[in-house]
């Protein structure tokens, strides 16, 4: 178990009530690890009954781009795993406007159904967050 | 470790998963089901059937609370419990038919 | 809400979207090689007097120093040391670390 699903039982465990956590992506998928640690760590988190979001921002909306094929540069393909987080009860994907259009992204190019919000949106959303988890 | 299957070796780690996904067959998920003490059944193979499909599309190995509501959505809910998963693979669901799939250790899994 | 930045201004846009994304109220915590977007002269200082005149903006001494940077801070950028550090995470009721 990472250090960060520790700190998750740790904070849940402590309480029986919900906190909101929020799980902010800003990194593109496949040139670091972060991107698919992150999602592990989403997918652990998931056990724990909290009130999960995962926001994508910046360079994080390049994760959920349709058609990736890495094959080719021999690393695992983990963007249909997002497609699995509504089985795993985690409904709550927001993506921001702004870093969709400077990277000349549209929804439709997503492969996953994401609420899109403004960056003053998005900052609103972070303010409610009892855990923001960053990666 | 390995697995030798019709005179075929076949790498697995230390805890029995196989190293290369592609290594898979019916034949080799009656040999890992035999070292685990389980009888393969049509009930047995259903679900190690249904984990393989859900591996291809997600590609993941779900958590057992994800396979049990899923395995319900589709098979029916006296097959989408963990009293009925865990009577075929006693040793857990997500573990025990994950490794006779022929997957990786579930996520979250220690 | 703390918000901790790690990188340095120019070389990653962790700083530009956490000045976009902070609100009042909220505090900026610059450490390792963010601390050079507290020093005057910076690409960044216009934005960090900009954020300046929302929320305060705190740098890690020891980081300033060991870039040799201590001397050369922006005016209201506040600088604390570890202990400081510490303070800030306890009297916020989360942080957010942009990576």
């Amino acid at each position: 178990m990472t250090q960060v699903a520790e700190d998750i039982e740790r904070e849940a465990g402590a309480e029986a009530v919900v906190k909101k956590f929020m799980f902010v992506n800003r990194k593109a998928p496949h040139g670091t690890i972060y991107a698919l640690e992150g999602l592990e760590v989403v997918l652990i988190s998931a056990a724990f009954d909290q009130d999960v979001s995962l926001a994508f921002l910046d360079d994080g909306v390049y994760q959920l781009l349709k058609g990736q094929e890495t094959k080719a540069i021999g690393v695992k393909n983990f963007s249909p795993t997002y497609r699995a987080l509504e089985g795993y009860d985690v409904e709550k994907l927001y993506v921001e406007r702004e870093s969709l259009e400077a990277r000349g992204i549209s929804e439709q190019q997503l492969l996953v159904a994401v609420q899109v919000v403004s960056a003053g949106e998005m900052a609103e959303l972070m303010e409610q967050q009892d855990v923001i988890i960053s990666s | 470790m390995a697995i030798n299957v019709a005179g075929k070796s076949i790498e697995t780690d230390e805890e029995g998963y196989l190293t290369n996904l592609g290594d898979w067959s019916e034949e080799v998920a009656n040999e890992i089901a035999k070292a685990e003490n389980v009888d393969m059944s049509q009930n047995h193979w259903e679900v190690v059937n249904f984990l393989r499909e859900y591996y291809n599309e997600y590609q993941i190995a779900p958590a057992v609370r994800v396979l049990t509501k899923a395995i319900g959505k589709k098979l029916g809910p006296d097959k989408g419990n963990s009293k009925y998963l865990y009577e075929l693979f006693p040793y857990g669901p997500a573990k025990q038919a994950c490794k006779i799939a022929g997957l990786p250790k579930p996520t979250g899994c220690v | 809400m703390l918000h901790i930045v790690n990188k340095s201004p120019t070389e990653r846009s962790a700083l530009a979207s956490c000045l976009a994304h902070a609100r009042k109220g909220g505090a900026v915590l610059l450490i390792e090689d963010a601390v050079y977007a507290a020093t005057k002269g910076s690409a960044a200082q216009a934005s960090v007097e900009r954020a300046l005149r929302e929320l305060p903006v705190y740098a890690l001494g020891p980081d300033l120093d060991a870039r040799g940077m201590g001397a050369s801070v922006i005016d209201g950028v506040k600088v604390v040391d570890y202990g400081g550090f510490v303070d800030l995470v306890i009297e916020h009721r989360t942080s957010q670390s942009w990576l």
